[in-house]
């Protein structure tokens, strides 16, 4: 702990830079770090199970930091490109929140590239997330140069078949049945179609894009997989065509009325008993709660065939941006971050797992505990629709191109090749 | 000259503010917007000074064009346009046609075709995008349910997730919401012709076809024109309906707005800039004809 002096002079001096100027506080708990004042913390966390979960870790700021205020900059709509909107402007008008919620990964690429985030590597070593943290994700959070520019909340699994256990027997399969490759999933998919139901529930473009990366995931197995993004594996390669094959099979399982859905309307599918699988990432769970639907009984869950083992993550995390108004205050949210009982909080409420591995998650769901396991375990590897692979120019060429391949606008040979164009 | 200047001074004193404001935020803005264009601002980086930014003048320009992607969507755009510009002018004259009569039920039914103008095109596309659901069979839903229960199956299509032609599935919406207005605006024009023309025709032998082609329509065609004009660029304009039906990465529905609009979120501001000044210059040419020949037309 720091002297109270210590820290009344830094007060002191973030008054003088006039950073904190509502600042009301202006005592000193002793605690390490207490600059006072307000912390606008920037998300799209606005309403569901994340507005739930946003409200639970800023229970567990107040508690750690009772000297700064919670200001709540969550901007609604449109799964979160309304606030991306928003942020792309404040930060070019140099008017940035104190910190900002950002997809883990590749997507900060951009903000990095602008000089618009700060390394945070010093703080993974002063709140020793380094060891907290499994070092597979530590490698695909850093930069090639090693440093991190930003601390993780929460960690999804992407690669994750949901299925409706009543519309797999009357299609005659067993709901307990693991697939080990995509080939035995076909017949099980096959079985279902001759049901009479939709065999496999997907929704509009980034939802194909998802299934595209758990289909690249499966061919080419964890390490070509990651080969893809840093330019080792070949696009061009019969691996590739190989898989890009297999997705061309799996869309063709798939309801006609996909592009006008999104995810949610496919999730509802299997819960509704209209379609047999839906490949959707470990978010759907709220929605399988909330419907009120009980595993194994309701719904069943597993990985996409053939990536058993493997763990496809996002995260959402927070950064610290260049020239935040308090900077004190965005590294005393970002302790709370990434502490033990700030990610238990969050993550109980959002429904998804910790990124720390000494978290105690005896209390979560059934299914958020298998998770947990799978990734403490798992090899990890980085999520290509939600922003952890590549930067987000990349990912917008690779969902133009795919949707032109799924409406039939261009064949297979094409939509190869502008893959590989989209990742030059 | 003194003379001139203190006659002119007072008029251009209290235009000075709507002349300044407009040159800011409406000329300048655009005159920024180009320069923006022509140079090769693709990233983030550059956006914010990290990177240098050079002039490449319309090197933006020839690659949009010459690109697949950009040419499906201006064709989309002329699609779009064509279809929503036809569909609104039938159906809006054949309404004000109709109403013209002396019949009842003018006031009731006019409110009724004016209506879908109040509703937002978001909200409206919300709807639509149900009505307009692609599936067919068994789970179809929508209009291709409609057609299923009324024992017209064949009609049953995917609607806007036709590769060439779902462009023009989305400009039924638009063609609902807006043809109550072009019905407004030549209720207005029939209105506006006297009723002693149409008798003198009447007296002097005049069928009512030819009533209707030699004395109606020729004073009916400045109002067509504008009709054509204020249909025509917001049809070029389309965003927000398209956006709340499909999506902006969806292949089939692309138009130039929407290109603009994903080229923006990946921080390629250059080409987003470029799409935008093509945009205009479409506009233009369909608008600044029209401007020209009504400034003669007064000046007459």
């Amino acid at each position: 702990m720091t002297a109270t002096a210590g820290a009344a002079v830094l007060a002191l001096g973030l008054a003088a830079c006039g950073g904190s100027d509502d600042s009301s506080d202006e005592s000193t708990s002793g605690e390490e770090m207490s600059g006072g004042g307000e912390v606008e913390v920037f998300t799209w966390w606005a309403a569901g199970s994340e507005k739930a979960g946003l409200d639970a870790l800023v229970g567990v700021f107040e508690e750690q930091h009772p000297d700064y205020t919670f200001v709540n900059g969550a901007v609604a709509g449109g799964a979160g490109s309304a606030a991306k909107d928003l942020l792309q402007s404040r930060l070019q008008a140099s008017d940035p929140p104190d910190t900002f919620q950002a997809h883990a990964g590749a997507e900060l690429q951009d903000y990095i590239d602008a000089a618009q985030i700060e390394d945070v590597s010093a703080l993974y070593d002063e709140f020793g997330l380094t060891d907290a943290f499994p070092a597979d994700l530590v490698d695909r959070l850093s930069t090639e140069d090693g440093a991190i520019y930003s601390i993780p909340s929460n960690i999804h699994r992407a690669n994750v078949v949901w299925a409706n256990p009543t519309v797999l027997e009357d299609a005659g399969l067993d709901p307990a049945a693991e697939y080990a490759d995509l080939d035995a999933w076909y017949e099980a998919l096959d079985a279902v179609e001759e049901s009479g139901q939709t065999a496999l529930s997907i929704a509009t473009t980034w939802t194909q894009v998802h299934l595209l990366e758990t289909v690249l995931l499966s061919e080419l197995g964890p390490e070509a997989y990651t080969g893809l993004w840093d330019g080792s594996t070949d696009w061009e390669g019969p691996e590739v065509t190989a898989a890009l094959e297999d997705f061309e099979k799996l869309m063709g399982y798939t309801n006609d009325d996909r592009d006008g859905l999104d995810w949610p309307d496919a999730t509802q599918q299997v819960i509704d008993g209209q379609a047999g699988f839906n490949v959707m990432g470990d978010w759907a769970e709220a929605a399988f709660q909330e419907a009120g639907a009980m595993s194994p009984d309701d719904y069943v869950y597993f990985p996409v065939p053939g990536t058993d083992g493997e763990f496809d993550f996002l995260a959402d995390s927070f950064t610290m941006p260049v020239g935040a108004p308090n900077p004190d205050g965005t590294k005393a949210w970002l302790e709370t971050v990434g502490s033990v009982e700030g990610q238990e909080a969050f993550n109980k409420a959002k429904g998804s797992i910790p990124a720390r591995t000494d978290a105690d998650t005896s209390d979560f769901s059934e299914y958020q505990q298998s998770a947990v396991e799978a990734f403490a375990n798992d090899t990890i590897v980085s999520s290509l629709a939600h922003g952890a692979a590549t930067p987000i120019a990349t990912l917008n060429a690779i969902s133009d191109a795919t949707s032109k391949f799924t409406t039939g606008a261009s064949d297979l040979a094409t939509f190869q090749s502008e893959l590989a164009a989209a990742n030059m | 000259m003194r003379h001139r200047l203190r006659r002119l001074g007072a008029p251009l004193l209290l235009l000075a503010p709507s002349l300044i404001l407009l040159g800011v935020f409406v000329y300048g803005l655009i005159a920024a917007n180009f320069n923006t264009s022509i140079t090769d601002n693709h990233t983030a980086a550059q956006a914010t000074g990290q990177e240098p930014v050079t002039t490449v003048w319309f090197q933006n320009y020839i690659d949009l064009l010459g690109s697949d992607d950009f040419q499906h969507s201006l064709t989309n755009l002329v699609l779009f346009t064509v279809v929503f510009l036809v569909g609104t002018m039938v159906m809006g004259f054949g309404w004000a046609w109709m109403l013209d009569r002396p019949d009842r039920g003018e006031g009731f039914f006019r409110s009724i075709y004016l209506f879908p103008m109040a509703v937002s095109f978001v909200a409206s596309g919300v709807v639509w995008r149900w009505l307009l659901n692609s599936n067919q069979g068994e789970s179809a839903s929508g209009l291709n349910r409609l057609f299923q229960m009324i024992g017209l199956d064949f009609l049953q299509n995917n609607w806007w997730n036709n590769i060439t032609f779902g462009i023009t599935a989305i400009a039924l919406p638009a063609i609902w919401q807006l043809s109550g207005y072009v019905m407004a605006l030549f209720l207005a024009g029939f209105r506006g012709i006297p009723e002693e023309l149409r008798e003198a025709a009447r007296v002097d032998g005049a069928s009512e076809w030819k009533v209707y082609r030699l004395v109606l329509f020729p004073q009916l065609s400045p109002i067509a024109l504008s009709a054509l004009i204020i249909i025509g660029h917001m049809s070029l304009k389309s965003f927000d309906l398209i956006m709340s039906i499909s999506k902006p990465a969806n292949y089939q529905t692309k138009v130039p707005a929407v290109d603009m609009y994903v080229f923006k979120s990946s921080f390629n501001y250059a080409d987003a800039a470029a799409v935008g000044t093509i945009l205009l210059v479409i506009v233009a040419l369909v608008v600044v004809p029209y401007l020209v020949r009504t400034h003669q037309a007064e000046k007459r």
